[in-house]
């Protein structure tokens, strides 16, 4: 039962800067539903964590346009709503965690008042039972010792425990979607598997949806239902996880997964890497923007930029190798994994596939 | 999503195209190196430019108009005191007659420099004992550490003052003392740039590869804490010609007949209720001075600054 | 904490002792008897003779520091040879509680007054306001106080005669040069304020507020002004300092019978023990002071207070 909770239909979001403008986004469409959980990737830079402080239009005013598009959550329309009228849903019904937890709490203020102001402004209680909520929250997330890590400051506290405290804040409400932009990417392997561990259970007591930011596709092949691969400020694949990771079409894609260290290459095989750089978004080309890297690029990908082709059921890509025209074209080596005797691949790193 | 509009492409268009026919997309601003972008920064900031000239207007001035003035700072003419600004005294006159224009610029010769060297100097100090903690780390770093900490607790009037006892007041004094109390600042800050760059990677590479000391000091490491060096200096400037002022006014600097700005200004509030220009002009140009190195020392520290506007 | 308020404890006694002893060393390497150096006139044997024991010059080096340093720590900063039976001491009894007030009263002035100024300043960037406060402050920094001072005493207390000129007879005496001194303070904290807060608003912790759904007014209350206040804290040790100085060239120009005109007449006229004296007490003072306020910053800012 699919109950749709988020769509961005065509977001354009630009900075100004005094050398002109930057496009950062251009032109990203995706949709969430309840409990679902989907997964940005991409290399830096290519605009998955501007678009989604997008939607919960964090950016301000002054630097960030969103030049045009739309985003709906619950039937509403975000971009319109003041900023103002924002305040209700950001912390209440849109969560976002970050990247660094050093700096996203603040260095002077304890822990447990971070977490009540929040509580508090959205919900009327009083400091005890802001107070109590905290600490249950600290508790959910496997926090030892809650009631005193209540009146903790950030620095007495460890990467990951602080990782689980900003979670904690951000799920005392129950939002409706919880936005996690690369919250593993700063620790290391063991915790990076507990904190993963611990948003798995919350979706699951919660019903709760994730959009999870990252260039890891370890991590996303550990969380994601579904995924959208980002480059240069739009989405050039989008389809479940068993579609992106066993049927991709994009020839990043191909390259991403391709990058990914297999442990059971033999050594002497050459780590695969994309060459060239990400393109200037100062003036991004009139055809694909991904061409000029493409190994597979062809006449057609300069002149044009391909739209949304329909791979199946929910799979969309953006190539002209799927059009019909096109010369048929398989993905290199070692990207799509053998399949196993049964038909279906179960490799031992990427467990979390139902 | 459907395309509205029609496509150009033809069915021609799917073959493939090497990569040589592709123009390639790299990061298509031309960059420029560290210095050439300050540079860029600093000539393109209308206020910086202001600045500038306005600087090299007064240096111009104080080397130029003394020579080129009829009068000298010390003839005194006593029938002619206390002239407001004329035809033939364009700054007026002192109470002894001296022409004020004459002794003004004399003065800028003394104060600028005063406020050149009581920078320079205090920088290079800071520089190399900052350094050489940096560099050598372990107790010598702990103990140069200790001196500072004590150091930086002293007032400077405490330092001016028992050098002006000591050997009497003066340009040389106001610039020793400024020494003796502005290294300590720079001193930290080159210490922990050194401290961190010690440990990064390419000072490492350029040891493995069996750079001499020396080497690894100049090429390596001077440029990238030279930004420091030059916001230090043009701080220093303003700090140092305020002190001199202060210092002469309240009869610790520079003494006469030999004047500075802050010697004018001294004569100048004895007698600033009736002869209010006395101690305008100078005034004037010492406040200017100092927030026109003060601005400029601001948009140094902007332009030197990589994260900014490039 | 505890190890860090013993440094500062340890590092300001040990400042203290230095700031003693090179000024002690430095009257007696001055060239000439300072006896007959400062009394400028002929003196008889027997004069001399008893202005030496009197002053303790006929003992040993060694012995006459040690006598000082005693003298010292009972507070007690000597004699002046200028004016032989005044002591340093009394004198600063005498001025002391004037300049005093009036630091106090600027440094009152100055705290609130910076801080509002330069929250404002960053909160309404880039407008009318902005420029306004940081010329003001650019201004304020730039302009030396005796230049400031003169000014404003031509200019509201002869011309427009707000203020009375000069002297501290009543609490109304007191105001212009209250004000006088702060400006620099307030000029210099205004612009420190502001550049703070400007940085701290890109700091991600804010970022973290906004997404939290907290007011706009929350995020600048309890998350920027909180933290642009604590770096500011040991800066105001320096502050202290630099009012210190002001204070000695606005008590000149309004004629106040404070310590710090005292100290620059002893200047002009060559008093050198009273010189000395005034400026062991200086010293002495600044070093407290900074470290009264080392040990509010250890205890305001969590991440030396709570270290683990």
């Amino acid at each position: 039962m699919e109950e749709r909770l988020l769509t961005v239909n065509d977001l354009k979001v630009s900075f100004r800067t005094y050398a002109g403008e930057v496009q950062a986004v251009r032109g990203i469409s995706f949709y969430l539903n309840k409990g679902e959980t989907l997964a940005v990737v991409g290399e830096s830079g290519c605009g998955k964590s501007v678009s989604m402080q997008s939607v919960m239009r964090l950016l301000p005013d002054k630097y960030a346009m969103v030049k045009s598009g739309s985003v709906t959550f619950k039937e509403e329309n975000i971009l319109s709503k003041t900023d103002k009228e924002m305040e209700h849903y950001r912390g209440n019904e849109l969560a976002m965690i970050f990247q660094d937890s050093m700096t996203a709490l603040n260095p002077t203020m304890r822990v447990g008042r971070q977490m009540s102001e929040g509580i508090r402004k959205h919900r009327k209680m009083s400091p005890g039972e802001a107070k109590k909520l905290a600490v249950e929250m600290l508790g959910e997330v496997g926090l030892p010792n809650p009631e005193q890590l209540f009146y903790r400051y950030p620095h007495t506290l460890s990467g990951g425990q602080r990782q689980r405290v900003m979670i904690a804040m951000a799920i005392s409400l129950k939002p409706g979607i919880l936005f996690a932009d690369e919250p593993t990417t700063a620790l290391d392997v063991t915790m990076q598997a507990q904190i993963l561990d611990i948003m798995n259970e919350l979706k699951d007591h919660t019903d709760m949806a994730i959009i999870l930011i990252t260039h890891d596709l370890g991590v996303v092949a550990r969380m994601a239902d579904r995924i959208a691969v980002m480059y240069a400020g739009q989405i050039v694949e989008t389809g479940t996880a068993r579609q992106i990771f066993y049927e991709p079409k994009h020839p990043y894609t191909w390259g991403l997964l391709g990058a990914m260290p297999d442990m059971k290459q033999a050594r002497s095989t050459k780590m695969y890497s994309i060459p060239g750089n990400p393109p200037d978004l100062f003036a991004p080309p009139p055809g694909c923007t991904f061409a000029s890297r493409c190994a597979y690029c062809m006449k057609a990908c300069v002149k044009e930029s391909p739209a949304g082709m329909k791979v199946s059921e929910g799979h969309l890509a953006n190539c002209w190798l799927l059009d019909e025209r096109s010369p048929v074209t398989r993905p290199p080596e070692g990207v799509i994994p053998a399949p196993s005797a049964d038909g279906l691949d179960m490799s031992g790193e990427w467990e979390g596939f139902t | 999503m459907e395309a509205n509009k029609k496509s150009i492409i033809t069915a021609a268009d799917f073959v493939r195209i090497a990569d040589k026919e592709k123009k390639k997309e790299d990061i298509v601003r031309p960059g420029m190196s560290y210095w050439a972008n300050v540079l860029r920064k600093m000539v393109t900031n209308k206020i910086a430019v202001i600045c500038f000239i306005y600087t090299m207007i007064i240096i111009g001035f104080a080397i130029l108009a003394p020579i080129l003035s009829p009068y000298n700072y010390d003839t005194t003419a006593l029938t002619e005191g206390n002239l407001s600004p004329n035809s033939t005294h364009w700054f007026g006159t002192d109470t002894v007659g001296r022409d004020l224009w004459t002794r003004v610029w004399v003065g800028a010769r003394v104060s600028l420099l005063i406020g050149l060297f009581g920078s320079i100097v205090p920088e290079i100090v800071g520089i190399l004992v900052g350094g050489i903690a940096g560099y050598f780390g372990g107790w010598v770093d702990m103990v140069i550490m200790r001196i500072i900490d004590v150091g930086i607790c002293i007032p400077s009037l405490v330092y001016v003052t028992m050098l002006m006892l000591f050997m009497g007041a003066g340009p040389v004094t106001i610039i020793l003392a400024l020494a003796l109390t502005g290294w300590m600042g720079s001193a930290r800050s080159v210490r922990g740039r050194i401290m961190q760059f010690k440990n990064r990677e390419f000072v490492l590479a350029s040891r493995a590869l069996g750079g001499s000391p020396f080497r690894l000091i100049f090429k390596d490491i001077l440029p990238n804490i030279m930004g420091q060096i030059v916001v230090g200096i043009t701080s220093g400037i303003p700090q140092a010609i305020f002190m001199e002022a202060y210092l002469s006014f309240i009869g610790m600097g520079v003494q006469s007949p030999m004047t500075s700005w802050g010697q004018l200004s001294q004569t100048g509030v004895n007698v600033f209720r009736i002869y209010p220009y006395q101690l305008y002009i100078p005034s004037i140009i010492i406040s200017l001075t100092i927030l026109v190195f003060y601005i400029f020392g601001n948009c140094l520290r902007d332009a030197l600054d990589p994260k900014l506007g490039n | 904490m505890r190890k860090y308020i013993l440094r500062r404890l340890i590092i300001s006694v040990i400042t203290i002792w230095l700031i003693a002893t090179a000024s002690f060393f430095l009257v007696h390497a001055l060239p000439g008897n300072p006896i007959t150096v400062n009394s400028g006139k002929i003196l008889s044997e027997e004069t001399r003779e008893r202005l030496t024991t009197y002053y303790g010059l006929d003992k040993p080096l060694w012995e006459q520091y040690l006598t000082y340093l005693k003298n010292l720590l009972h507070g007690d900063f000597g004699y002046s040879y200028k004016y032989p039976g005044q002591s340093v001491n009394g004198i600063i009894a005498k001025t002391f509680p004037i300049s005093a007030q009036l630091g106090l009263q600027a440094y009152l002035l100055s705290i609130p007054l910076g801080f509002l100024f330069g929250i404002i300043a960053a909160r309404k960037r880039g407008k009318a306001a902005d420029y306004v406060l940081v010329a003001f402050s650019a201004l304020g920094v730039s302009v030396p106080v005796f230049i400031l001072a003169a000014l404003l005493q031509m200019v509201f207390a002869v011309k427009l005669k707000w203020f009375p000129v000069s002297l501290w007879k009543s609490f109304y005496h007191t105001i212009l040069p209250t004000i006088t001194l702060a400006l620099g303070s307030i000029a210099g904290r205004t612009r420190s304020m502001r550049t703070l807060m400007l940085e701290i608003i890109n700091e991600d912790y804010i970022k973290t507020a906004k997404a939290k759904g907290l007011s706009n007014f929350k995020i600048v209350w309890s998350h920027q002004i909180r933290n642009a206040i604590i770096p500011m804290i040991p800066m105001m040790g320096l502050e202290l300092v630099g009012m210190l100085m002001g204070s000695f060239v606005v008590e000149q120009i309004f004629a106040i019978p404070g310590i710090g005109s005292y100290f620059v007449t002893s200047i002009q006229s060559l008093d050198y023990t009273m010189v000395l004296g005034l400026t062991v007490f200086f010293g002495i003072f600044v070093v407290t002071a900074n470290f009264v306020v080392d040990i509010i910053y250890g205890l305001v800012d969590p991440r030396i207070r709570v270290t683990k």
